[in-house]
């Protein structure tokens, strides 16, 4: 069984950075966003780990459909594309998170069928879940719908490929459970949560063969327009609170858990 | 006014280092950090430095170099490595992001591509290809051990360093039956050797002990050659903890073809095609530059840990945000800032006078290469005679520099001159003759010198295990940087030959030029005060070379290191100071060019030509100092002083604002925007 595996992963910056919303002439972005290192939306990074890990299995191919400006796109992919082999097809366009999932999906989808060759019949659509910058829970959905696929699987942890072309789907459910479902096969849309497999070392040599198609695929990426102008934010802001970072040392868990639960209440 | 938005960006460097067109560099770059600030950062917060012996936690870290490709980096595509060419810049790269986060784990890395140095640069074929492609990982479905190398040159004591002329190592035959191979012996016993936990070969220094032998050689030992093989003590280091380094014994003997470079058998005798010194001139030429980064990273890294603790100082009591003192912390005292600044000003001078040596040797490989092709093919072979070959080339190479220096090179001469390598070679080696040590001298020496300072600001955490950033374990790294691969005095000593040829001279020149040239479009970077610090220095020179004193011994030569030393490292400040401007010109001519930087750029090269002014004024001082005290401190009888005077004072006078640029890049640094925590552990 062969299958093609997209993967849609967007660029936020680098969470370790101060990240103060505030208005500019565009709309709500944040301070300097422009001057801060980016990465591959985390959740998006899961499936993606989890695409290469699956098309390694099935001898297939995994295409990262990227939205972002072309500039931190291309910077970006000096980790992303030591990661695992994939083939990038670059949407230029504002990866702020201050924009609607709707008009985000459109254009992802568009970049989707602009594929050459790609059959339907074996395709399944990875993304995030949820997002480290939008977290609208909604643009996978969207993209889905978009391509006309309905079977669709949102905080997914885990796929098993069956010989008879199925697969087991582990969904996150309420209450830290999961919901097994079994589809009959692509295509689907799999929203990933953070799936089981660990961040691999970056490996220059994947990274250097990935870079002859990444490079100019950011060349001729193609500008798509996701402002909606109908949507307006009044006022945008980080609650103090969760903006604070402390760093310790040899914390026991338990510790650990007493001072998140005594966070939360405050 | 537009003030500094955030530390200077990974794109920004890029432009600034000139590699923002090698994607394969800048994937270098995210591929090294990764393992700099994840198992490496682990193993120093875990306390790993704290022993010396070679632990489970420090063996992992080879595993980490392996798979994230830094042990393959040295290596071509054809022998298992995946960047082609030269790759003293990539070396360069991956150590300041080593360093960064700790010298020991750059030194590890780097000693294995030591090792493999002396074979890359003089092996035979046969031992390029077993050794090199020994040393790449093994691939999945790979079955074999992977080679990994120890360069064994230092001697026991009292041949300590130094003096790498006398070597203890010997080697003698053993066997030499008619008809075959000699068997040698080889008896070597090392210190202070980086690797020798887990090297399983080393390329070890000896000289003959038997009439049957000419000379010195360099010479590869395995761990399974017949013999002793002991690894020796533990070096009891109080630095680069996470590098192994022992004292070994080594008694075994090897067939002759392990001596690197070949051999040939003249009248009954062994002749090795390479003497030691040959091969460790062409080693260390290029090996120095990457220490000199590795301080230069520290210091880097320093800065924005250092913000941080200022800033967040007295938070955590009853203070209310919003007041300046829960804001700024210790950022309220000009003291606190003018430091600061002057650690980020020496660092950027650092990493950009580095990283310029290291593409110069990029560019001198190619041409050394074809050196050695001419000169094979023109039977040219030693010391003497392959001097006297390039000395007939001098005039051209100035021809050349001038021209080029001059932008005139559409002309036909110029052309006539480009296309002759050995031309190329001789003006290019003669610079990188000069960098290689004076960024050795003076990115590690002034760099121990003012980590010291980052550790002060740091008050009583400065000198903890828990310090953010390492600050106390790389202070003292920064002086065993200063001491590996040769000491302060050898470089000093190099410089005092390099620095008076010609062909530098003429060099020398063109840089004087060129920051009179900046000085008309940015002379808030100091460029003219700096050119006039130069002119200062090279009158000095001029005076030394030419004058004696009271006892009627010369000023300058060999012997006179209370004259030499000094001049050289008055020198070393004002290359450096050149270095960063030009860094800073480069900022601003391809910065436009790329989005990624745009926003922001012009607040950002506002804060990096104040931070090249706060240098050249303290270049200017230093070196005006040096030549103050030489220039005056042998005069018998008085002499004309007229033009001196008018250099220095001239210079002086030319770092007038420098005090307003170090309070901008002081109020810059209350207010750029820095992470919200350190990207590794503490």
């Amino acid at each position: 069984m062969s299958l093609t595996i997209v993967v849609c992963g967007s660029l936020v910056p680098d969470p370790l950075q101060s990240l103060i919303p505030m208005p500019t002439p565009d709309g709500f972005g944040l301070k300097n966003e422009m001057m801060l290192p980016h990465v591959l939306d985390p959740w998006a990074a899961h499936a993606l780990y989890e695409a290469a890990n699956l098309a390694k299995k099935v001898n297939g191919k995994v295409y990262l459909v990227s939205l972002g400006l072309k500039a931190k796109l291309q910077q970006s992919m000096m980790t992303i594309a030591q990661k695992v082999p994939f083939e990038l097809v670059a949407v230029d366009a504002s990866h702020s998170g201050f924009s609607d999932s709707s008009a985000v999906a459109d254009a992802l989808a568009a970049a989707i069928n602009s594929i050459a060759g790609l059959d339907k019949s074996s395709l399944l659509i990875f993304g995030g879940w949820e997002s480290a910058s939008r977290a609208a829970g909604t643009t996978m959905q969207i993209v889905g719908e978009k391509l006309g696929i309905v079977d669709q699987f949102q905080g997914v942890d885990e796929i098993l490929l069956n010989s008879d072309g199925s697969f087991q789907v582990l969904e996150r459910v309420e209450g830290g459970t999961h919901q097994v479902s079994v589809c009959s096969g692509p295509p689907a849309v799999l929203g990933w949560a953070t799936g089981n497999l660990p961040e691999p070392p970056n490996n220059p040599q994947v990274g250097m063969l990935n870079m002859r198609i990444v490079m100019p695929a950011i060349q001729q990426a193609k500008p798509a327009t996701i402002k909606d102008q109908a949507l307006t934010f009044h006022n945008v802001e980080v609650p103090a609170q969760r903006r604070q970072t402390k760093i310790v040392k040899d914390t026991p868990v338990p510790e650990i858990a007493r001072e998140i639960v005594e966070w939360l209440r405050l | 006014m537009e003030m500094l938005s955030t530390l200077p960006s990974d794109d920004i460097r890029a432009i600034m280092w000139r590699y923002s067109d090698r994607f394969d560099l800048q994937m270098l770059v995210h591929s090294v950090r990764a393992v700099a600030r994840g198992p490496v950062a682990q193993a120093v917060a875990n306390g790993a430095r704290n022993s010396h012996d070679w632990t489970e936690e420090k063996a992992n870290l080879l595993n980490a170099f392996d798979t994230s490709g830094i042990t393959s980096l040295f290596m071509e595509p054809e022998q298992g490595g995946y960047i082609a060419g030269p790759k003293n810049l990539a070396l360069a790269i991956a150590a300041f992001e080593l360093s960064w986060v700790d010298g020991g784990s750059a030194t590890g890395s780097l000693a294995g591509n030591l090792a493999l140095e002396p074979i890359h640069e003089r092996g035979t074929p046969e031992q390029k290809q077993y050794y090199m492609c020994g040393a790449v990982p093994p691939q999945p479905g790979e079955n074999r051990k992977i080679l990994r190398g120890a360069f064994g040159l230092t001697e026991p004591l009292p041949f300590v360093g130094v003096e790498t002329g006398l070597l203890g190592g010997k080697v003698r035959v053993a066997a030499w039956n008619e008809g075959e191979e000699p068997l040698l012996q080889v008896d070597k016993r090392g210190r202070f050797i980086t690797n020798m936990d887990f090297a399983n070969f080393v390329c070890a220094a000896v000289e003959s002990d038997d009439d049957r032998i000419k000379g010195t050689c360099m010479i590869i030992v395995e761990e399974d050659d017949p013999g002793l093989f002991d690894r020796g003590a533990p070096t009891l280091k109080l630095v680069h903890q996470l590098s192994s380094t022992r004292d070994p014994i080594i008694s075994q003997q090897v067939p002759a073809h392990r001596i690197i470079g070949g051999y040939t058998i003249q009248d009954g005798i062994i002749v090795p095609n390479y003497n030691h010194s040959e091969i460790i001139e062409a080693v260390f030429k290029r090996t120095r530059v990457t220490v000199g980064l590795m301080t230069a990273a520290k210091l880097l890294s320093a800065v924005e840990p250092i913000i941080r603790y200022q800033r967040g100082r007295f938070r955590g009591g009853n203070l209310e945000p919003g007041s300046p003192r829960y804001e700024l912390g210790i950022q309220q005292k000009d003291d606190a800032l003018h430091r600061t600044v002057t650690i980020w000003a020496m660092g950027e001078a650092a990493a950009s006078f580095g990283f310029e040596g290291a593409r110069l040797f990029d560019e001198l490989a190619p041409l050394e290469d074809e050196k050695f092709k001419i000169f094979n093919e023109q039977g040219i072979r030693g010391g003497r005679a392959e001097f006297k070959a390039l000395k007939a080339k001098e005039k051209k190479a100035i021809e050349y520099i001038q021209l080029k220096a001059k932008d005139q090179t559409q002309t036909a001469r110029y052309a006539e001159l480009e296309s002759d390598p050995l031309v190329k070679y001789v003006a290019i080696d003669s610079l990188a003759n000069v960098l290689c040590p004076a960024i050795k001298l003076w990115n590690t020496g002034q760099g121990a010198t003012i980590m010291r300072e980052a550790v002060s600001l740091m008050g009583g955490y400065g000198i903890t295990e828990d310090c953010p950033g390492f600050l106390g374990q790389k202070w003292m790294d920064a002086q065993l940087e200063a001491t590996y691969e040769g000491p302060e005095a050898v470089q000093r000593r190099q410089l005092t030959i390099t620095l008076i040829t010609p062909v530098f001279q003429a060099c020398f020149q063109t840089w004087i030029d060129t920051l009179k040239s900046i000085a008309q479009s940015r002379p808030e970077t100091g460029a003219e005060a700096l050119a006039t610090a130069m002119e200062l220095w090279r009158y000095t020179l001029n005076y030394l070379q030419t004058r004696k004193d009271t006892h009627g011994v010369k000023l300058w030569g060999s012997a006179r290191q209370g004259v030499t030393f000094p001049m050289a490292d008055a020198f070393s400040w004002l290359a450096a100071s050149y270095h960063q401007i030009l860094d800073v010109v480069e900022l601003a001519l391809n910065g436009p060019n790329n989005p990624a930087v745009v926003e922001g750029l012009d607040s950002t090269i506002a804060f990096f030509s104040d931070l090249c002014m706060i240098q050249v004024a303290r270049a200017v001082g230093e070196a005006g100092r040096v030549c103050t005290e030489l220039f005056y401190g042998y005069e018998v009888d008085g002499h004309d002083d007229t033009e001196f005077i008018e250099f220095k004072t001239k210079a002086d006078r030319l770092t007038a604002g420098a005090g307003h640029a170090r309070d901008r890049a002081g109020v810059a640094l209350t207010r750029v925007m820095i992470p919200e925590a350190l990207d590794y552990p503490q």
